[in-house]
C-alpha cells in the first residue's frame, strides 16, 4: 500500500492550550480532496492518536471533523494544569510534531 | 436597533507585544462604532494571577492603551478593554485606569466618563458559598471544588459576561476598563446593548477576539474590523497584505478551543455548528446561521491560582555517548543523592529533570525518545523555602557530575556545567481553580465604578 506522511497533505498542523487543562490539535487542509482523503483513510482517528502519544483513549476529550475549515481536530487532557512545576510547554504549542510522519494510505 | 454596528479589534492581547499602528489607523479611518480589546489570558500560566503581577511590560501596555484611547476619543466612540493587565485582577484594573488618566492628562483630552469593573473574588466569599452547599462544578474533567483545593488558592477572578459592561455603558461610560472577562463578551456587550440578537453579537465577539489571527497570511497585532447586522457578521482585515477568508475565519473558530462548534460564555452557549461562511469581497468574509442558547442557571467561570513553592533551576550538558546511553541511570543516581538527605519528593520538595535532546518538550508523550549526540538537562527544584529549593537543585545538578557508571571513561566529571550556579526562577504556581459558580444575579461578583476623566 502506498502511503504519504500527513505533513505532505496538510496545510497546517498545530497545537495550543484550550484552557488550562487541555491541549488542542488542529490539522487543516488546503483542499477538500486532501481533507476527504485523510478523513476517510482511517489513519487519523482517536485510536491512532492515542497510540501515537502513548495515552489511554479516554485522555482524548474531543475528536471532531470540522468541514468549514477542512480540518480534523482533537483535544488531549493534560497530566497537570498548564504552567505547574515540571511544565514542559506552558502554551502547549510544540506537541504536534509526531503527527507529521503519520502514514496516510493514498493508493494501492 | 441600528442597521449595523462595527467594532475595531486591534490586538488579541493588549500589551503582550505592541499593536501595529498602520492597520489600526486604517481601521479608525473606517469610523467604527467602538474599539475593543482583550488584555489577558490564562495561557501565560498561573504565576501572574497567583502572584498578582503583570507579564507584559507597562511601556507596551501604555502604548496600546494610548493608541486606542486617542483613536476612540477622536471619533467619540466607546473604548472597552477586558482582562486588564494580563490577569484581570483588581490590581490590573487599577493600573490601567491610572494609565488612562495619565494619557488623558498628557494629551489634555476633553472630559470623558471612565468605568472600572472589578471582578476579583475574595477566597472567603467562595468558601462561604461552598459552606452554604453551593456546587462549584469543575470544568474540563476536573472534580468539583473542595475547601481543601480552595485553601491552596492564593487569588481568584470571576470571568465576567456582558452584564457588567452593559451596565457601565448604560451609566454613560465612554471608556471601560474591565477585570477578567470572557474575550467574546467585551465585544458582544455593546452590540447586545444596541439591540442586536445575542447570537450575532457573541459571534462578532468570537471572531474579533484575537484580531488578525482570523486572517491570512498569519500576522499578529494587526487590526481587523467586524460588522454585525441582525443576522450576519462580516469581518475584514485592515492590514493591506492580509485577508479574512472563509478558511481563515473558520480556522479561527477552532483556535484554542476544544470544540469548534460551541463557545461557552457566562449565561449561555454560542452554537456555531450550522454556521455558513461566504467570501464577500477579497478581504471580507460573511458569516450567518449562528445560534445562542441561554443556560437555565446563570453560571460564571472562576479561575484561581495557588503557590506551590520557590523555584530553582540549573543547567547541565552531557556529551559522552556512553553517559548519554545511560542517562536514566545518571538521573536516578542524582535523585538518590537528593533523597538521601531530603527523603522522597512530595510535600517537602519537587524535583524535575528536563532532558532536552531526548524528550524535554514532550515528556511521556514523546513517541521517539531517542537521545541526540548531546543532551541538555534542566534541573528544576521546588520547595516552600528558597534556600531549600536552591540546595536541592544544586545537589541534584552536581550529582550529574559525579554519576557512577561502571564503564565510564571520563572519570573527571560526567557532565558539563554551563555554570556552577543555581538560578532563581519565579515561584511555582498551579491553576487550582477552573470551575463554574452559579449566580443569582450576573452583576453580583462585580463592582462597577464611574468617574469623570480629563481637563
Amino acid at each position: 500500500m502506498t502511503t504519504r506522511p500527513l505533513v505532505e497533505l496538510a496545510k497546517t498542523i498545530r497545537s495550543k492550550n484550550a484552557g488550562v487543562d487541555q491541549i488542542t490539535f488542529d490539522v487543516i487542509f488546503r483542499d477538500r480532496e486532501s481533507y476527504e482523503l485523510v478523513r476517510k483513510s482511517g489513519a487519523l482517528t482517536p485510536e491512532t492518536v492515542a497510540r501515537l502519544y502513548g495515552i489511554p483513549r479516554e485522555r482524548l476529550t474531543a475528536f471532531v471533523e470540522f468541514d468549514p475549515a477542512l480540518a480534523i481536530k482533537f483535544t488531549i487532557r493534560r497530566e497537570r494544569p498548564s504552567g505547574s512545576p515540571g511544565e514542559r510547554d506552558v502554551f502547549g504549542a510544540q506537541q504536534y510534531a509526531p503527527l507529521f510522519d503519520l502514514p496516510i494510505p493514498v493508493g494501492p | 436597533m441600528p442597521d449595523r454596528m462595527s467594532i475595531l479589534s486591534p490586538t488579541g492581547h493588549l500589551g503582550f507585544t505592541p499593536i501595529e499602528r498602520g492597520s489600526f489607523e486604517l481601521g479608525v479611518a473606517r469610523r467604527p462604532d467602538a474599539i475593543v480589546a482583550d488584555s489577558g489570558s490564562c495561557d501565560i500560566g498561573p504565576q501572574p494571577l497567583g502572584a498578582d503581577e503583570h507579564c507584559s511590560p507597562e511601556e507596551w501596555q501604555r502604548h496600546d492603551l494610548e493608541l486606542m484611547l486617542l483613536g476612540a476619543r477622536r471619533l467619540g466612540i466607546p473604548m472597552i478593554v477586558g482582562s486588564a493587565s494580563d490577569t484581570g485582577t483588581d490590581r490590573g484594573v487599577k493600573q490601567y485606569a491610572g494609565i488612562i488618566r495619565d494619557i488623558a492628562r498628557r494629551h489634555a483630552l476633553a472630559p470623558f466618563r471612565l468605568a472600572t469593573i472589578c471582578s476579583e473574588v475574595p477566597r472567603d466569599e467562595v468558601a462561604r458559598r461552598l459552606a452554604g452547599g453551593v456546587r462549584v462544578e469543575g470544568l474540563d474533567g476536573r472534580a468539583d471544588l473542595t475547601p481543601e483545593v480552595l485553601a491552596r488558592t492564593d487569588r481568584l477572578v470571576a470571568v465576567m459576561g456582558v452584564a457588567p459592561i452593559i451596565r457601565a455603558l448604560d451609566e454613560g461610560a465612554e471608556v471601560v476598563v474591565a477585570g477578567r472577562s470572557s474575550d467574546s463578551c467585551i465585544f458582544a456587550a455593546p452590540a447586545i446593548r444596541a439591540g442586536f440578537p445575542e447570537a450575532a453579537a457573541y459571534y462578532l465577539g468570537k471572531v474579533l477576539e484575537c484580531a488578525s489571527f482570523a486572517g491570512e497570511p498569519f500576522m499578529g497585532k494587526e487590526s481587523i474590523l467586524g460588522t454585525v447586522t441582525a443576522d450576519a457578521v462580516t469581518v475584514t482585515a485592515m492590514h493591506p497584505g492580509q485577508r479574512c477568508t472563509v478558511a481563515s475565519v473558520a480556522s479561527h473558530a477552532m483556535y484554542e478551543r476544544a470544540n469548534p462548534f460551541f463557545e461557552h460564555v457566562a449565561g449561555g452557549v454560542l452554537d456555531m455548528s450550522h454556521c455558513r461562511y461566504e467570501q464577500q469581497d477579497e478581504r471580507t468574509t460573511r458569516v450567518t446561521e449562528f445560534a445562542f442558547r441561554r443556560d437555565p442557571v446563570y453560571r460564571i467561570k472562576l479561575e484561581g491560582s495557588g503557590k506551590v513553592g520557590e523555584r530553582a533551576v540549573s543547567i547541565a550538558g552531557i556529551r559522552d555517548p556512553y553517559t548519554i546511553r545511560h542517562i536514566d541511570t545518571v538521573i536516578a543516581w542524582a535523585r538518590s543523592k537528593v533523597e538521601e538527605r531530603w527523603g522522597a519528593p512530595g510535600a517537602r520538595y519537587q524535583l524535575y529533570y528536563h532532558v532536552y535532546g531526548r524528550d524535554g518538550v514532550m515528556g511521556p508523550w514523546e513517541p521517539t525518545p531517542v537521545p541526540a549526540h548531546e543532551l541538555c538537562l534542566v534541573v528544576e527544584a521546588v520547595a516552600s523555602q528558597w534556600e531549600d529549593a536552591e540546595v536541592i537543585c544544586a545537589l541534584g545538578t552536581r550529582n550529574l557530575f559525579y554519576a557512577r557508571l561502571p564503564e565510564v571513561k571520563g572519570t573527571a566529571g560526567t557532565a558539563a556545567l554551563m555554570m556552577d550556579e543555581v538560578l532563581r526562577g519565579k515561584p511555582g504556581y498551579e491553576w487550582t481553580v477552573n470551575h463554574v459558580l452559579p449566580l443569582a444575579d450576573p452583576l453580583e461578583l462585580c463592582t462597577v465604578r464611574l468617574e469623570e476623566v480629563g481637563r
